[in-house]
């Protein structure tokens, strides 16, 4: 590794290895990080490595990812796998581990590609063993072809829950109930939506051929659920919920949960780079021009980092912004800038057309997010409970940051990645503001955890 | 909207002083820009600190430790306060001279609290030393708080006792009319007769209000908080001649500083971790703990502070107008001294004159400075 590159990528998904491609190709010093041991991202975790059958069974959209890890394999970008990253800065230098070893290294320009992060939401019960998000669930499939051996229970709202369900199907795993908890309203609220989605039909019939599959195989869906209960001594052993009017429980040990995805802000909250708050998508995500450019000069951000709008548009948005580094590196000039762009933007543009008709229909409802039980846990790290936050709020702490100071929500080792969202939201609620006044946390380094030893030595000058 | 004091700054002294206003019947409005503890006050590392004070600042730095002492039944909090002790390392002979030669500056002032220990007192308290140390000094009532807390009971006591608190409300500009202070404000004009600035690093924009020059600076200081660790050790430490202070938290974590600057853009309040600079604490922490290794650094921030030449604060009736008053420039050890610098201030406002010897803190020291 070298101290200093043209263009760092941070993520090797669809974005990152697009990017890096982009501008290596065209003769710039690059290096692209990741946290994986192999490149693909969340998306195409494994996607080298991965046998033929289950392949098949991870659909083909899959494949689309060989190809993908092909051409970024076959450019001059430098590869460094199982890398963190735990600070940058506006001055564009970041702060490395690599082999365990901590260092410094900067560049010209960095694009971000970090992705996104499933949607932590508190709900009783959720910290017990045996309750996981669906895309852990989804990377122990990916990476080492495990599936659940005694049967789940399937819970959330959003494309992925639904993914998840066709995949273990077809893995034969034994899906007790899919639990639904998008409101009903929502189908009218979407409606509006619906013809500019129907320009990106391929999904809308994929989601409509996932759901029949999973009829046709007798997998009970139950639509408009609510109160959602993980219980259990220890771990866990039934599911709650109500559904049609009535309470109603289910006997399972395993409860995968998904509730939507969220930009992964982290990067570029240490970076300083400016977020705001999207109402539609419920989540903070960078402000960004056209291009992917920050409002620092230099950091872009591409793909679900920047905004949700799945794998194929990651794609797209990452050779945008590979294109405007080479750009801003004088490597090729605006003009042709602006012309090689001209097919992934037209593809990206068709790519974002169904996302306003899914984010009204997959819109969480507020009382999932803002209303949980006093006694439900929100933040897992210090143990701080809804009713805890309330309190704080009750006592005049007026936005997150204060709520945080005081209850030490989200002080804890995962620096508030699990709860940020949740106390914005229970905060915004507690004192009838909205979640952008209510505001994030502010970011604290370093972005993943380093050791006092790893700090000592880092070296005084740049040395790889 | 008018009341009797207006203070400028919510953070501990503003609080503070707030407090002991509210106690003896003043009606008091305290002016926050941000939100209160936003800056200083709530971020700071609680250390509890008598030992090793300038000594203009030891009769205030005492009181204030019985004022400690006793915070619940001042606050009605505990502010989680230990007393644990707060100990100063030396690694040799020369630091031991350095030591002593303090404990003896402190005796010859009247002073007890600052006592020197030998090499066995020092492994009988902290038993997980490196074993190269020889000796200390230390301050055996010393301890630590949590800040936003007590931050947190100041004004929740001062707003019970009738005080008001209002955040995003910035000073913008100080006019006096017919004998009151007119506070123009982004949330609109306020009035009183008495005006105090607790502004903390941005206090000398206020003074210059005034027409006051002083010169504070404002620095940005970094701190780093571990995860959480089996009990280890009990005092918060210090070295004699590195920069470190570090201790074990009430629950597990350690709290690593040392007087180490961050990067600041004081315009716009951002302040950037200098991790370069922070290799030093951690390389010191290890000398110490070299089993502290493989512990994960969870944290890291920094906060704003008022720093002066000397290092001590400004406790003072302005010189340029009547019925205003500054207390600011703590110099990175305010929280110690907050519960007495409500009292003096209180004092100084109503009786004219403070009980205890604050005539080293006077704002005119700098006059003549400020005129080269
Ligand atoms: C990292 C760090 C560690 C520390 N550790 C210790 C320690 O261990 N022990 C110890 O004794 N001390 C410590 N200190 C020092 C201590 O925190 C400060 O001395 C003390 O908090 C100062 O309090 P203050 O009220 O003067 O300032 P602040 O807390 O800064 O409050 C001033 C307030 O005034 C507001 N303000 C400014 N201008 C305006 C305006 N125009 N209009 C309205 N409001 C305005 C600001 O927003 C701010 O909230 C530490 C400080 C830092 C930064």
């Amino acid at each position: 590794m070298n101290n200093h590159y043209q263009l760092l990528v941070i993520g090797g998904g669809p974005a990152g290895l697009a990017a890096a491609t982009t501008a290596a190709e065209r003769g710039v010093t690059c290096a692209l990080l990741d946290e994986q041991p192999t490149p693909g991202g969340q998306i195409y975790r494994a996607i080298e490595a991965i046998p033929e059958q289950r392949a098949k069974l991870l659909g083909p959209e899959y494949l689309r990812g060989r190809k993908l890890v092909n051409e970024f394999r076959q450019s001059a970008a430098e590869y460094f796998p199982e890398t963190q990253v735990w600070s940058i800065d506006k001055e564009h230098q970041a702060g490395l581990l690599h082999n365990h070893q901590a260092h410094f290294i900067t560049a010209d320009q960095i694009i971000i590609a970090s992705g996104a992060m499933e949607r932590p939401v508190p709900f009783p019960g959720w910290t017990l063993p045996g309750v996981m998000q669906a895309g852990a669930g989804q990377i122990l499939f990916k990476s080492a072809g495990i599936v659940p051996d005694n049967g789940v229970v399937l819970a959330g709202s959003g494309p992925l829950l639904l993914l998840l369900a066709w995949q273990y199907l077809h893995a034969g795993v034994e899906i007790r109930v899919l639990l639904d908890v998008t409101p009903f309203a929502n189908h009218l609220q979407a409606l509006p939506e619906l013809p500019r989605a129907l320009l990106a039909y391929r999904y809308l019939s994929k989601g409509i051929a996932y759901q029949l599959e999973l009829k046709r195989a007798g997998i009970p869906i139950m639509f408009g659920v609510s109160d959602l209960t993980a219980e259990g001594n220890e771990r866990l052993q039934r599911v709650r919920f109500s559904h049609a009017g009535k309470r109603k429980s289910i006997v399972s040990e395993l409860l995968l949960t998904h509730f939507g995805v969220i930009p992964h802000i982290w990067l570029t909250q240490a970076a300083g780079c400016k977020h705001r708050w999207d109402n539609s998508q419920q989540c903070w995500r960078p402000e960004l021009d056209d291009w992917g450019n920050t409002d620092i000069e230099g950091i872009l951000v591409a793909g679900d980092g920047a905004g949700i709008y799945g794998a194929r548009a990651a794609e797209h948005a990452g050779r945008l912004a590979g294109l405007q580094v080479l750009s801003a590196l004088n490597v090729i000039s605006r003009q042709e800038r602006d012309q090689l762009s001209r097919k992934d933007r037209k593809r990206l543009h068709e790519e974002r057309h169904i996302r306003p008709f899914l984010e009204a229909y997959f819109h969480l409802p507020d009382n999932l997010l803002a209303t949980p039980g006093n006694d439900t846990i929100v933040c897992r790290c210090e143990e701080v409970t809804a009713g805890q936050i309330r309190e704080a709020v009750a006592a005049g702490h007026e936005n997150s940051n204060q709520v945080k100071f005081f209850t030490r929500c989200g002080m804890g080792p995962c620096q508030g990645r699990q709860c940020a969202n949740a106390v914005a939201h229970i905060v915004a609620d507690a004192r009838g503001k909205s979640v952008a006044e209510t505001g994030l946390f502010r970011g604290r380094p370093p972005v993943s955890p380093l050791t006092l030893g790893q700090l000592a030595q880092l070296p005084k000058k740049g040395t790889a | 909207m008018s009341s009797d004091v207006i203070i400028i700054g919510g953070g501990l002294m503003g609080a503070s002083t707030a407090l002991q206003l509210a106690m003896r019947g003043c009606r008091c409005i305290v002016l926050e820009k941000d939100s209160p503890g936003r800056h200083s006050s709530g971020v700071s590392a609680g250390g509890l600190r008598q030992l090793n004070r300038d000594p203009a600042e030891i009769p205030l730095t005492v009181e204030a430790a019985k004022m400690w002492r006793n915070i619940e039944a001042l606050l009605d909090s505990d502010c989680d306060a230990r007393f644990p002790g707060q100990l100063r390392i030396a690694e040799n002979a020369a630091d031991m001279e350095k030591l002593e030669r303090r404990a003896a500056l402190v005796r010859s002032l009247g002073y007890q609290h600052e006592e020197m220990i030998d090499r066995d007192e020092l492994y009988r308290l902290v038993p997980a030393l490196s074993p190269h140390c020889v000796g200390g000094l230390i301050c055996r009532e010393d301890g630590y708080a949590r800040p936003y807390h007590a931050l947190t009971a100041f004004r929740r006591k001062a707003q019970a006792q009738g005080a008001e608190f209002r955040s995003d409300t910035k000073v913008h500009s100080l006019r006096k009319k017919s004998g009151a202070w007119h506070v123009r404000t982004s949330q609109g004009i306020f009035n009183a007769p008495i005006l105090v600035n607790c502004a903390g690093a941005w206090a000398k924009a206020i003074a210059g209000m005034l027409d006051e020059p002083v010169p504070l600076t404002p620095k940005a200081l970094m701190l780093m908080v571990t995860e959480r660790l089996p009990h280890f050790v009990d005092p918060v430490m210090g070295a004699a001649s590195r920069k470190l202070s570090f201790k074990q938290m009430q629950n597990g974590t350690l709290i690593i500083g040392g007087a180490l600057l961050a990067k600041l853009d004081f315009a716009r309040e951002k302040t950037e971790i200098d991790w370069l600079r922070l290799t030093e604490s951690a390389a010191t922490v290890l000398r110490f703990f070299p089993q502290l290794k493989n512990v994960r650094i969870v944290r890291a921030w920094a906060g704003i502070e008022a720093f002066m030449p000397d290092n001590i604060p400004v406790i003072s009736a302005s010189q340029t107008c009547s019925n205003a008053y500054h207390a600011f420039g703590f110099s990175a050890h305010g929280f110690q001294l907050s519960p007495v610098i409500g009292r003096i201030l209180s004092e100084l406002i109503l009786d004219g004159r403070s009980t205890l010897p604050i005539e080293p803190c006077h704002i005119g020291r700098f006059n003549n400075m400020e005129k080269q």
